[in-house]
């Protein structure tokens, strides 16, 4: 068989095998002891050509409902947004997707400044200092966030919030685990963090305070109040912000946040089953060089031209090894370039407009609902999500609207044992009235 | 590439020039700010970029016109496998049931997706020989510290808590270490023979109770066999700890060996490496992990299986050591690596170690007079050299790699593995043709006879890049790490 990624030809092949001095490719593997060698062919399924595995693969995809064939109301951390054309015409540029980590300056300028202008925007989105290139995703973001607070304050308990989403926690608990640190989680109240029991908790054993902004039930927390509960201590106040929402709202930086992470999937990223994503970390000048991951600096070249290149690199893996501030290498550049794409689309003008969207539809979401006399469980200010009351499944619910067309919201027992019956329903700026109402009309219907 | 001073994106914004397209409010208007309260609305808007689509297209075209990717050229960066990467992944990745699928969507309802999923497991297994497979790390690093997780869990389900130990070679990436005490161990150093292989004398002297595991790539960094495999396992299973496989340079041995028959418990793989995922200028990646039998219990939870002609994620997994990232691993890059393992099948992969290590042994034995070759057994998918030679007439190894660069060329890896001086790691890949490798070789040898007659033009280089060889200490003591609009 024929493969066209292979361009060895037979007489390239015994050209080659004798500047070597060998008469088969097999004396080349001479050094994988016997007792180790596979003697079978792997076990895969056969080549395809590219017109039958296309085909295949697409009858695949085929039998996937997405959020384009139906209409979604299902966020929970993954949102529908809508993503300019521009971005995959960008990101499809070959000299970026072929390239790696830009270790060789002179040839990946374009690479090293489109990263400098990422970190750029997330610090103006956040309100903070410093931002990094990336990070895997906005959970493991948070977990290095959890760590970086143990590790600066030398303390080994966190407390967060369990308006936190569900599996953010359970990836906090995963590296807290390898770190020896105590994870507290702090129960909440009529949907956002329940104060009283922070306040409760806090002591100077705490490393730091975990809160989500807007938190998982699509609830503005109350930072102002928070930072006030924190601004006292030592305790590093560590937020996760959908960074959308910071177009509109008051950045995590304007009420003292240490550190802020989050996930900028909703800008350009498709939900694409959860990942890739693309997490961002950004933080306070104080906190730079215990930054996880990858930092491009500007400085100049030897004819005092302006540039970028990777640096503070002694807080990495690759110098420092087992001192390194964390163990992470790849990231994910690619969708931080999309981001950075669909960022500059929106602009500087758009962003508050698209954020100010996604507020607009969900308070006419919550007016529909309530007019319906559908509950919606949380009376505080929200962004794109909200909580409603169901009273019964809301997994068979939910097999029901799939047949009207519609993707419904979350449901919330799968993480939450005492919200049974209560659906998390999300509405971005692709939403339109016509949508929202039949929704309303079909709940209604159901739950009647 | 441009020779031009090339603004930021916030350079050449202009206030009240958009580039957004979003619908107008079709619903009633609502008064945000009482809702919110003030305190809570944003005072002033985000410097984000003022320009027009065009403009924005131009912007990011010039950026890419200064980048440089397998696509531009040869990419011998060792230890990266910097292979084609096919452009059938691409359309597959973004067929709309694959890329606008919500990870929270009814189990029914992406039964498509789940099927790839299942199928590049039981895939990866076979060439890997282990039990099971888990797709949810994201990265290698990020498998290699699942790896150790499940190790720890192992050792303390037995009752076992004084392995506080992870060995690792001298000559290991930079990943090992720091993975080892993001999971809490202390790493322990085994040094490299003069074959350049893991000295198994020193490996008897620091093995002890208190190993929980080593960490080990084969071939190994500077690209050898470690012939010894099996005596090593048997020290170390002996000692009580576990074997955990790098897959870094799994693109040197597929169909030939596995790591689960050389006695690996854990194993990790890079998809963007072997299996063609691209790098995307350092991401996104995938970090896949199998398991032997005895570890499979403590694979990250959810579990994707097959059970009555259905995929379904089970969550009731009580020894396992939890999740490791949300929803289910980057699937967008998996289904690229899925789809290149369909087009090679069992013969495809087996030739594409053949002929991966086919070149990287035509290249050394090229290269060998030249440069020195520390070690010179025969190597598998890549070699590493020493620049000293070079080094004693002034000309030292990052040199030779900003000299690569006037020719078209990315340089290979520098200065690593560090147990080889003024080293150089190249690594071909099997999908570069014959003419490329000579074409690289004799530059090679023209940087070299340079280097004798005409240092100079070897020390200053580059000479053709859009910049020169940048400020770095200035730019790590004075950082500059985001730009701030001029009042």
């Amino acid at each position: 068989m024929e493969f066209r990624y292979l361009p060895m030809t037979a007489d390239d092949k015994s050209e080659m095998l004798s500047k070597i001095g060998v008469t088969s490719t097999e004396e080349l593997f001479s050094d994988i002891p016997s007792s180790v060698r596979l003697t079978k062919e792997l076990d895969l399924k056969i080549p395809k050509s590219e017109a039958e595995l296309m085909k295949e693969l697409s009858l695949l995809a085929k039998q996937n409902i997405t959020v384009k064939s139906h209409t979604s109301f299902l966020g929970a951390g993954v949102y529908d947004h809508h993503i300019p054309s521009i971005v995959d015409h960008i990101i499809s540029r070959s000299e970026f997707y072929t390239a790696y980590t830009p270790y060789q300056p002179e040839i990946s300028q374009g690479e090293l400044q489109a990263i400098f202008e990422f970190q750029t925007m997330i610090c103006e989105l956040t309100g903070m200092e410093v931002a990094n290139s990336s990070m895997y995703d906005g959970g493991t973001a948070l977990a290095e966030a959890a760590n970086l607070s143990a590790a600066q304050t030398k303390r080994k308990k966190i407390l967060v919030s369990k308006t936190v989403h569900p599996e953010s926690r359970a990836v906090i608990h995963s590296y807290a685990k390898g770190q020896g640190i105590e994870v507290i989680e702090i129960d909440h109240a009529n949907g956002i963090t329940n104060l009283e029991l922070l306040r409760e908790q806090l002591s100077d054993e705490i490393a730091s305070v975990v809160i989500q902004y807007p938190n998982f039930f699509g609830q503005i927390e109350p930072l102002a109040d928070i930072q006030k509960i924190v601004a006292d201590s030592k305790t590093m106040f560590v937020v996760s912000s959908n960074p959308l929402a910071l177009g509109y709202l008051t950045p995590p930086g304007e009420f003292g946040a240490d550190i802020v992470v989050g996930d900028t999937q909703v800008f350009g990223i498709p939900a694409q089953f959860g990942g890739p994503h693309c997490g961002y970390f950004a933080t306070t000048k104080k906190l730079m060089r215990k930054v996880p991951g990858r930092l491009v600096g500007q400085t100049v070249d030897e004819n005092g031209k302006r540039g970028f290149v990777l640096t503070l690199q002694a807080r990495e893996q690759h110098i420092r090894r087992d001192k390194a501030t964390s163990n992470i290498c790849s990231n994910q550049a690619l969708n931080a370039l999309a981001s950075s794409v669909a960022m500059s689309s929106i602009g500087k003008q758009g962003m508050k407009k698209m954020a100010w969207l996604n507020m607009q539809k969900t308070h006419y979401m919550k007016k529909m609902l309530t007019d319906k006399g559908i509950r919606v469980v949380f009376s505080g200010p929200m962004f794109n999500e909200l909580v409603i009351d169901i009273g019964k499944s809301v997994t068979k619910l939910n097999q029901v609207l799939l047949t009207k067309g519609f993707i419904g919201g979350y449901d919330l027992e799968k993480s939450y044992s005492e919200l049974t019956g209560y659906m998390l329903v999300a509405v971005t700026e692709i939403r339109t009235k016509a949508e929202i109402d039949t929704f309303v009309e079909e709940v209604g219907a159901l739950i009647d | 590439m441009t020779n031009q001073d090339f603004p930021l994106i916030f350079e050449h914004s202009k206030a009240g020039r958009t580039s957004y397209s979003l619908p107008e409010l079709d619903t009633p208007e609502f008064d945000l700010t009482e809702t919110v309260g003030s305190d809570y609305v944003r005072k002033s808007e985000p410097e984000l970029p003022e320009l027009s689509e065009l403009q924005i297209i131009r912007h990011y075209t010039g950026l890419s016109r200064r980048n440089y990717g397998v696509d531009s050229g040869f990419y011998p960066l060792g230890s990266c496998t910097m292979k084609y990467n096919p452009k059938i992944n691409e359309d597959v990745a973004r067929l709309e049931g694959f890329s606008h699928i919500h990870p929270y969507q009814p189990e029914s309802t992406v039964q498509g997706a789940l099927e790839v999923m299942y199928d590049l497991q039981q895939s990866l297994a076979e060439i890997t020989g282990m039990f099971e497979v888990s797709l949810q790390p994201a990265a290698g690093a990020h498998g290699e510290w699942t790896g150790l997780m499940m190790i720890r869990a192992f050792h303390e389900a037995n009752g076992d808590f004084n392995r506080t130990k992870v060995i690792v070679p001298d000559s290991a990436h930079g990943t090992n270490p720091a993975s080892a005490t993001v999971a809490g161990f202390e790493s322990v150093t085994v040094k490299t023979n003069e074959r350049g292989l893991v000295d198994l004398e020193d490996l008897r002297r620091v093995v002890g109770a208190d190993t929980a595991a080593l960490m080990l790539t084969n071939p190994n960094t500077l690209g050898l066999f470690e012939e010894e495999i099996m005596e090593m396992a048997k020290i170390v299973h002996q000692a009580g700890g576990r074997l955990y496989y790098d897959g870094a340079n799994l693109n040197a041995i597929m169909g030939y060996t596995r790591p689960g028959d050389m006695g690996f418990d854990v194993v990790h793989l890079n998809l963007h490496k072997t299996f063609t995922g691209p790098h995307g200028g350092g991401g996104p990646g995938s970090g896949p992990v199998g398991v032997s039998k005895e570890l499979a219990p403590y694979l990250p939870k959810p579990v994707l299986l097959k059970k009555e002609g259905q995929y379904v994620f089970e969550y009731d997994r009580p020894n396992s050591i939890g999740r490791v990232k949300p929803f289910y691993g980057n699937f967008g890059i998996n289904l690229r690596a899925y789809t290149y393992i369909r087009t090679m099948g069992a013969e495809g992969l087996k030739k594409v170690s053949e002929y991966a290590v086919l070149n990287a042994n035509y290249m050394m034995r090229s290269l060998q007079a030249t440069y020195e070759l520390p070690y010179t057994q025969h190597c598998k998918h890549e070699f590493v050299l020493s620049g000293k030679k070079q080094k004693k007439l002034g000309v030292r190894t990052l040199d030779i790699a900003k000299r690569l660069l006037d020719y078209g060329y990315h340089p290979p890896t520098i200065y690593f593995p560090l147990n080889v001086e003024e080293a150089m790691m190249v690594e071909p890949t099997e999908t570069e043709a014959k003419e490329t490798l000579d074409g690289f070789i004799e530059t090679m040898i023209e940087i070299a006879n340079d280097a004798e007659k005409n240092p100079e033009i070897v020390q200053d280089a580059p000479h053709t890049t859009i910049v020169k060889r940048m400020d770095e200490a200035t730019a790590a003591r004075k950082p500059v790490l985001r730009y701030t609009k001029k009042d």
